[in-house]
């Protein structure tokens, strides 16, 4: 590492700071991927590591990607549900690899639901 | 590619000793083995404060958060919360009063009431990465001060920010800088130290500052070091802190590597370096004058200071001499300015302060709270209340300089002058609480012991006079004790405190005139032959009652053989071979042996 | 485990790694207690050459702060934490304790040089108190209880692990 002068301080800091923003907890919006054994059976895990490399390549640092178990329809797997703040999630089925990416794209960056793939919107009553 | 989750494993002190660096290991194994190392990401920070329940486990950004996590648990942890997505509830803490654990840090009470300026990093950090200092802000402040600021205009910001030393006497800190840059150097040399020896037993802020957010005290010290004009800097740390200590020198060398410390700093032609001292076991060394001698190689005994070290300090040179949290407190007063930080505090103490809080409260840790909060409120609402269902008994504030207070004073505001008049002292945050178990003579003993035997003996007042003390208060705890002792004590202390040549003896006599003043009645008792704690050996029997069930557990515990009694049969103490070491009475499960 | 003989050669690099400087007496003393467990006369009167300072002022040195003994410790040095926090939580009694179990008192060393037993003023790990450090193994929430069971450990040969559970 050379030295810093002041303005490559400032540079640095605003590429760390991005790299790092999933850490402070801020974050526009989550997705799930569904993750039980019939979905990673499925095909879960190239669906979750093509939605990490289009987020990194778009450099996408504010939402949070979490894997939770089985969403209980087998056939349906791949799925993932998208919560956005303030409003009801969004449940969508037999995702592939380009499919996650318009979720993002569409659903997580811009706020539209991508009605083609989408179930249902809410969850199930918990508890 | 970016990480989706970060785990951040507590590697303070507190958490290490519960063994968290096996935990991580055993979470980046889990992790390897999984596939998920790629798209998890395992931080070590430094202590998050509530030591009392690590080793602890932040989740981001869920803010998920674990405690006591043990080796064992990682496996279900990894299966549950990073793959199923859910956080496994076992894990998490439940706060005294409530029933059901609390998921998320920000609603734990202990962590929802703090303010964190100085610790403004903690837990959020590697304190070994410069990256993630930088990442959060770090070094801003030093570029502000350095491009847009003259030193005159940093130390009129921090007069005006109101901060005071965090080191224990509370002395305006861009005062001191101002009187530095105006004492008389013949060839212009200054110095700035960090005073990071920690010796109040029984407080830990300095050290979680280093190990936590080590460059946060570097930065204020560069920033201290334009302000007052000096191109060289010392550390004094305790020798007692290996990990802040390694953590430090980490830092201090990411610092010259980036340009942020040595020659030409930042590229502005401001040079600046820092150099480490380790103490080995000197209260005294705490205090300036003794401080300063010991780095230049000399013994650590202080001198009277007619002169003060900021006119004539280290090698002579006018020095300004800060403490740990002062430092890391100074980038944020730049950054944010000094109305921000003076919006916060009391009329006469700015900002917030670093508190540890030990003894028998429930929730021991590090807690950062505005100046001004109440006692109560620290004690109570943040530290959670007494531990094992005691009954509060006092307070002790300020370290061996300062002293108790009874449970009537818990209102008070946490303030520097409030403290004083009470007859204790903000000292450097170290607070410990007390129960119905503690003796408060025999707690006043124990810090004039503490202060006997570290006194560095130069003058005779502090040596001789600690030493009187310390015979009478042993006299009393011995059921010897007489009226007229109680009258000696406190003439005793009188004089040790007006005629001591360094703040140790002069604020050594704290301790006992506040216990006096307090808790009056305990002296009395003990006059009595009656310890009320229960503490002092001489004045206590051990028996054992009709409760035994002759479950034999005293009977093995007892190191002299003492307890006589067969299984299942009642037991007794042969009082002659007692030595009241109290192992019948922590092993005994039916309180069965009593304690009188 | 037998005494090392102290070498010239060993102090003189000691002191040469400081840079042979006067302030940094407390370090070289530092080193050279952590090279032989204590400071041995020899060592003195190196350093006194080397750095240009009378043999009394690192005497001096070397007794007044703690860090320091004159006589060789033992092995494993059990230090029992008597800062405040952990004098309240029964510090004291932890220390009878483990004077009890190690058969000496304060200050001491068992006769076959494994043990050597002290006192320190505050660990900074008072959320833990009661604290014991057996070398750089730090113990929390020690009650006299646990006293045998946690020095046990350190008796055998074989450097004892930290990984054993010593707590709840
Ligand atoms: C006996 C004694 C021990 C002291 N120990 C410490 C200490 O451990 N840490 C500390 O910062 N200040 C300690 N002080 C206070 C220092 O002398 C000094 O006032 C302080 O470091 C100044 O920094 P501040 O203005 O930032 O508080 C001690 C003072 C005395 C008299
Ligand atoms: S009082 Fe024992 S660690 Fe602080």
């Amino acid at each position: 590492m050379a030295k810093l002068t002041i303005s490559e301080l400032q540079k640095l800091r605003e590429k760390l700071a991005q790299e790092r923003q999933t850490r402070e907890g801020n974050a526009r919006g989550q997705i799930i991927i569904h993750m039980g054994t019939c979905g990673i059976a499925a095909g879960a895990r190239k669906v979750l590591t093509a939605l990490l490399e289009a987020m990194d390549k778009q450099n996408v640092r504010d939402v949070i990607v979490s894997t939770s178990g089985c969403a209980g329809m087998c056939s349906k797997e791949p799925m993932a549900t998208v919560q956005l703040p303030q409003q009801a999630p969004v449940k969508y089925i037999s995702l592939n690899e380009e499919k996650i990416v318009r979720i993002l794209n569409e659903h997580l960056l811009q706020g539209n639901v991508v009605k083609e793939f989408a179930l249902a919107v809410g969850s199930e009553r918990m508890g | 590619m970016p990480y989706r989750l970060h785990m951040m494993v507590c590697a303070g002190t507190g958490c290490v000793s519960n063994r968290s660096l096996e935990l991580r290991d055993a979470l980046s194994a889990e992790l390897a083995r999984r596939g998920l190392d790629k798209e998890i990401e395992i931080v070590t920070t430094g202590c998050n404060g509530f030591c009392g329940v690590g080793p602890i486990l932040l989740v981001q950004p869920d803010g998920i958060f674990y405690q006591k996590v043990q080796v064992k648990d990682v496996p279900l942890l990894v299966e549950e919360h990073l793959v199923k997505g859910r956080p496994v509830k076992s894990l998490m803490f439940t706060p005294p009063e409530a029933k059901e654990p609390v998921p998320r840090m920000r609603d734990i009470p202990f962590f929802g009431k703090q303010m964190l300026v100085a610790l403004r990093n903690r837990g959020m950090i590697d304190p070994e990465k410069i990256e993630d200092y930088i990442a959060r802000g770090g070094y801003q402040a030093l570029a502000k001060a350095l491009t847009t600021m003259t030193p005159k205009q940093i130390i009129e910001e921090i007069k005006a920010s109101g901060l005071r030393g965090r080191g224990g006497g509370g002395f305006p800190t861009g005062i001191k800088w101002e009187t530095c840059v105006h004492a008389h150097s013949e060839d212009g040399v200054r110095y700035l130290v960090c005073n990071a020896d920690e010796g109040d037993p029984g407080a830990f802020m300095d050290r979680s500052i280093i190990e936590g957010d080590p460059h946060s005290v570097i930065e204020g010290m560069v920033i201290g070091a334009y302000a007052i004009g000096a191109h060289q800097g010392y550390i004094y740390v305790r020798h007692e802190y290996p990990l802040a200590l390694k953590r430090f020198m980490i830092a201090l060398d990411q610092a010259r590597e980036y340009g942020l410390l040595g020659k030409d700093i930042l590229g502005t032609g401001f040079d600046f370096d820092i150099e480490v001292h380790r103490g080995a076991g000197a209260f005294v060394c705490g205090e300036s004058t003794a401080l300063m001698a010991s780095i230049e190689g000399r013994v650590g005994e202080p001198r009277a200071k007619y002169i003060h070290t900021v006119e004539v300090g280290l090698y002579n040179k006018p020095t300004v001499l800060n403490n740990v949290e002062t430092f890391a407190n100074v980038p944020v007063i730049i950054e944010r300015g000094a109305k921000w930080f003076a919006s916060i505090g009391t009329e006469h103490s700015k900002g917030t302060k670093v508190f540890s809080l030990a003894g028998r409260v429930k929730n021991t840790g590090l807690v950062e709270v505005p100046m001004g909060l109440s006692l109560r409120e620290l004690i109570f609402d943040i530290g959670g209340g007494i531990a094992d269902n005691g009954k509060f008994k006092a307070v002790q504030t300020g370290g061996p300089s300062g002293g108790f207070l009874p449970e009537d004073l818990l209102d008070l505001p946490v303030d520097y002058e409030k403290l004083y008049e009470a007859g204790s002292m903000m000292g450097s945050g170290g607070v410990v609480v007390m129960d119905h178990t503690s003796c408060m003579v025999d707690v006043a003993r124990f810090f004039v012991d503490f202060l006997q035997s570290e006194s560095c003996g130069k003058c005779t007042p502090c040596r001789e006079g600690i030493k009187a003390m310390h015979g009478i208060l042993s006299r009393i705890c011995d059921g010897k004790g007489s009226e007229a002792d109680l009258a000696t004590l406190e003439e005793l202390c009188s004089v040790v405190a007006d005629t001591s040549l360094c703040a140790l003896g002069g604020s050594a006599p704290n301790p006992v005139l506040t216990s006096l003043r307090y808790f009056r009645s305990e002296y009395e008792a003990h006059l009595q032959g009656k310890c009320p704690a229960g503490v002092c050996r001489a004045l206590i029997t051990f028996r054992i009652n009709d409760k035994c069930t002759g479950c034999h557990l005293c009977f093995k515990a007892c190191p002299t053989s003492a307890v006589l009694g067969e299984p299942k049969q009642m037991h007794s103490i042969i009082q002659g071979k007692c030595i009241k070491c109290g192992a019948c009475y922590d092993v005994c499960k039916f309180e069965a042996v009593t304690k009188e | 485990m037998a005494i090392k003989e102290v070498s010239e050669e060993k102090v003189r690099e000691i002191a040469r790694r400081w840079g042979g400087r006067e302030g940094f007496l407390v370090e070289m003393l530092q080193d050279v207690q952590t090279e032989y467990r204590y400071i041995p006369e020899a060592a003195i009167r190196t350093l006194s050459k080397e750095v240009g300072v009378p043999v009394g002022q690192i005497y001096h040195l070397a007794t007044f702060f703690k860090r320091f003994s004159l006589k060789p410790r033992g092995e494993h040095v059990v230090s029992v934490c008597t800062g405040t926090a952990c004098h309240v939580k029964g510090a004291p009694r932890v220390l009878d304790a483990c004077a009890r179990e190690l058969g000496i008192g304060v200050g001491e060393t068992t006769r076959d040089g494994k043990f050597t037993l002290e006192e320190v003023r505050c660990l900074g790990c008072c959320g833990l108190a009661a604290v014991v450090t057996v070398n750089d193994d730090i113990h929390g929430h020690v009650t006299t209880s646990k006293v045998p069971r946690l020095l046990k450990r350190y008796k055998g040969t074989e450097k004892a692990s930290h990984g054993e559970a010593d707590d709840q």
